[in-house]
């Protein structure tokens, strides 16, 4: 079992004709994910590595039963991708892109919210369920099946715990990258609930870092909620205040967001939390073994 | 992307949002001329990318032109130091004059974004001309919240909620009124994620004045508002953050002797961590993009080396989609073409992992190759600990 996305997702591309679209398309197809339709908007009709493309996404549901998006989209029109899968009524947006206007996220999160259709990102290396579905830009090769679920909002510092948890024989059911991003669709809460009901997820693995409150809230939702262990790493305890560090998402201010306050409520919150990121696969390890 | 207090007044005065009488100045004489026109009595402000300019010096009242320029001289070229700017502090260049006003009263106004409600939020208190987080720690009671639904935007009766809640009466309240809404279209249609007006006065007239006005703009709209990017002031930046950023890379100098360079920002910052916990001291942080290219990771690497502080350089990629081999030549010729001597450190894992690694042990320069983020991170410590 697994969360959000199986082997039999049936997904669509938006953007699927830009040069990262492209490559990825390729990339998931080749992992086993099952890519029905592209949409590119003025390019409805050719096909693309023999995958139909549309010209609007409504179009490519009706004729492939697509029912998850991959948005590579830029950033000026991503927002409007996201909108046009709400409409369309899917399953799921997972949107990669990254640079989207906050603004335009803010209006588009709010529709979104109203809408049946859940969205994961923007600004994020996607979803995977290992051995069955590869939607987003993560390297499939260092996931392997299994049985813990792991969620985070950075990128490449993912990939270090996954082959840490693959590394110790700890295979995964299902990773999501909700994307480091101020505003974002599903957030730590959300997956957890997901994973918290999923027969073939034994326990969670958590990847947090500086900024924003998401881990702390996440920490007190464990604690009231959460039926399995949960190991988590918080990145950037020797982060300078004040300073941004890449992601517009990870900045102190105020004396708010410090790794040590989000460590601390995770730890008060039953979560093992690894000091350094050499050792998040034994963190795991350990809160499986409580 | 921020800008300086003079820009942030001008931009809210095309909202209608009054700000007092000022001039901004270059020199020593102009400053002179700005204060005569006030009449003498006025306020002289640096102009800094931070705050605390107060308790620093950089912010003081004169009585006459002469006071102003003496002042003036003695702060411009200065390296202003406040608790925000770190220890090497901010050249002064920009100074600007403003008539000295009678204050009644002092508010705080801000729209800025909640992560946790997805939407921007009014932010209000009778407590201003003070830090905001100050007050939040002491009397949270005292500060005024308001989430705005994108939707229907910021109400009327919203707004004057917040006025009312600033116990403002009678004509300064609709005023009040008005200036919130403003600033809320000023903040959407500038794409700003913060707009702070800190204090917001009520003079002893009956006006209301924003006294001093933050903005930071949110980085990723700047390609819709063609105006941005002059208006930055590259005195202000570290010079190796400028290059950095034309090439995409985010970069931030810091203290230590070990040049990083790491792709994706989390494992960036995992990677400082991991540094410090083996005993190095990182001097950048520099984050190449998830999907590192050879010529992002050349041109990173060239702007570490620029650093004359770094002693050696640690280098952690995880490459996944990105080939290793690739990335190995993009570090060989970038390192080779400035001649770069140092201890370098490379962790790498993705595709062509063994290939990236024999091209690095082949080519020549002072390079060790770390199996893991820790063992990498343990190596680059010890080879600088030797030489």
């Amino acid at each position: 079992m697994s969360i959000l996305i199986n082997k039999d997702s049936k997904i669509l591309v938006q953007g699927i004709t830009g040069k990262s679209g492209l490559f990825h398309t390729q990339q998931c197809r080749a992992y086993g994910s099952q890519i029905v339709a592209g949409v590119t908007p003025g390019k409805g009709g050719v096909h693309i590595e023999g995958i139909p493309v549309f010209n609007t996404v409504a179009e490519a549901v009706h004729y492939t039963g697509a029912t998850v998006s991959m948005i590579f989209v830029p950033p000026p029109g991503a927002a409007d991708a996201i909108l046009e899968s709400c409409e369309a009524g899917l399953e799921l947006a997972v949107c990669i892109t990254e640079g989207i206007p906050v603004r335009d996220m803010v209006l588009a999160r709010a529709i979104q919210e109203r809408s049946k259709t859940l969205l994961v990102g923007p600004n994020c290396p996607g979803v995977i369920t290992p051995g069955q579905c590869k939607l987003g830009i993560m390297p499939g090769y260092i996931h392997t099946p299994g049985t813990v679920g792991v969620v985070s909002r950075s990128g490449t510092l993912t990939y270090e715990a996954v082959k840490q948890l693959t590394d110790m024989g700890l295979g995964q059911s299902t990773c999501v990258g909700i994307g480091g991003d101020p505003i974002i669709g599903m957030k730590y809460i959300d997956v957890l609930k997901q994973f918290n009901e999923d027969p073939g997820t034994e326990a969670v693995f958590m990847i947090g870092e500086i900024g924003g409150g998401a881990e702390e809230e996440a920490a007190l939702w464990i604690k009231e909620n959460m039926k399995k262990p949960v190991a988590a790493f918080i990145a950037g305890v020797t982060a300078p205040t004040g300073k941004r560090m890449g992601h517009a998402g990870a900045i102190i201010t105020g004396g708010k967001g410090k790794a040590e306050d989000k460590i601390r409520t995770l730890q008060e919150c039953g979560v093992v939390v690894s000091t350094s990121p050499t050792q998040m696969g034994d963190a795991m390890a350990q809160a499986l073994k409580k | 992307m921020n800008i300086h207090e003079y820009q942030a007044k001008e931009i809210l005065n095309t909202y209608g949002i009054p700000v007092p009488r000022n001039r901004v100045a270059l020199t020593a004489d102009q400053v002179e001329r700005a204060a005569k026109m006030m009449g003498g009595h006025c306020v002289v402000k640096a102009q800094i990318y931070a705050g605390g300019r107060g308790k620093a010096g950089g912010v003081k009242v004169v009585h006459h032109p002469e006071q102003a320029a003496d002042l003036a001289k003695e702060l411009f070229g200065k390296r202003l130091v406040t608790p925000q700017t770190g220890p090497e502090g901010l050249k002064v260049r920009r100074i600007l004059v403003e008539e000295a006003v009678e204050i009644a009263r002092e508010f705080y106004l801000s729209i800025t974004l909640d992560r946790e409600s997805s939407r921007y939020c009014l932010i209000a208190s009778a407590e201003g001309g003070v830090e905001i987080e100050e007050v939040a720690k002491k009397s949270p009671e005292k500060i005024h919240v308001l989430p705005i639904d994108p939707f229907t935007g910021l109400r009327t009766y919203q707004a004057r909620k917040i006025a009312l809640a600033l116990g403002l009466s009678g004509g300064v309240c609709e005023d009040c009124v008005e200036l919130v809404l403003n600033l809320y279209k000023c903040c959407l249609e500038k794409d700003c994620s913060l707009v702070e007006i800190n204090p917001l006065v009520v003079t002893r007239a009956g006006w209301l004045l924003a006294m001093d006005a933050k903005f930071s703009f949110d980085d990723n709209a700047v390609y819709r508002h063609r105006e941005y990017p002059d208006m930055v002031d590259y005195s202000q930046l570290d010079p190796l953050e400028i290059t950095a950023g034309k090439y995409d890379l985010a970069y931030i100098k810091l203290v230590g002797n070990i040049g990083c360079m790491v792709n994706g920002a989390g494992l960036a910052m995992a990677t400082l961590d991991v540094l410090k916990e083996f005993g190095g001291e990182p001097a950048n942080f520099l984050d190449v993009g998830g999907g590192a290219t050879r010529e992002k990771v050349a041109e990173a690497f060239k702007i570490i080396l620029q650093d004359c502080d770094v002693q050696a350089v640690f280098v952690n990629i995880f490459g996944g989609i990105m080939r290793c081999d690739v990335i190995a030549q993009g570090i060989i010729e970038a390192a080779s073409e400035v001649h770069c001597a140092l201890p370098i450190v490379v962790r790498m894992d993705g595709s062509n992992v063994e290939d990236g690694k024999k091209l690095l042990l082949e080519s020549g320069l002072n390079i060790q190759i770390g199996d893991n983020l820790g063992d990498g991170a343990q190596k680059i410590v010890a080879m600088l600990a030797k030489a």
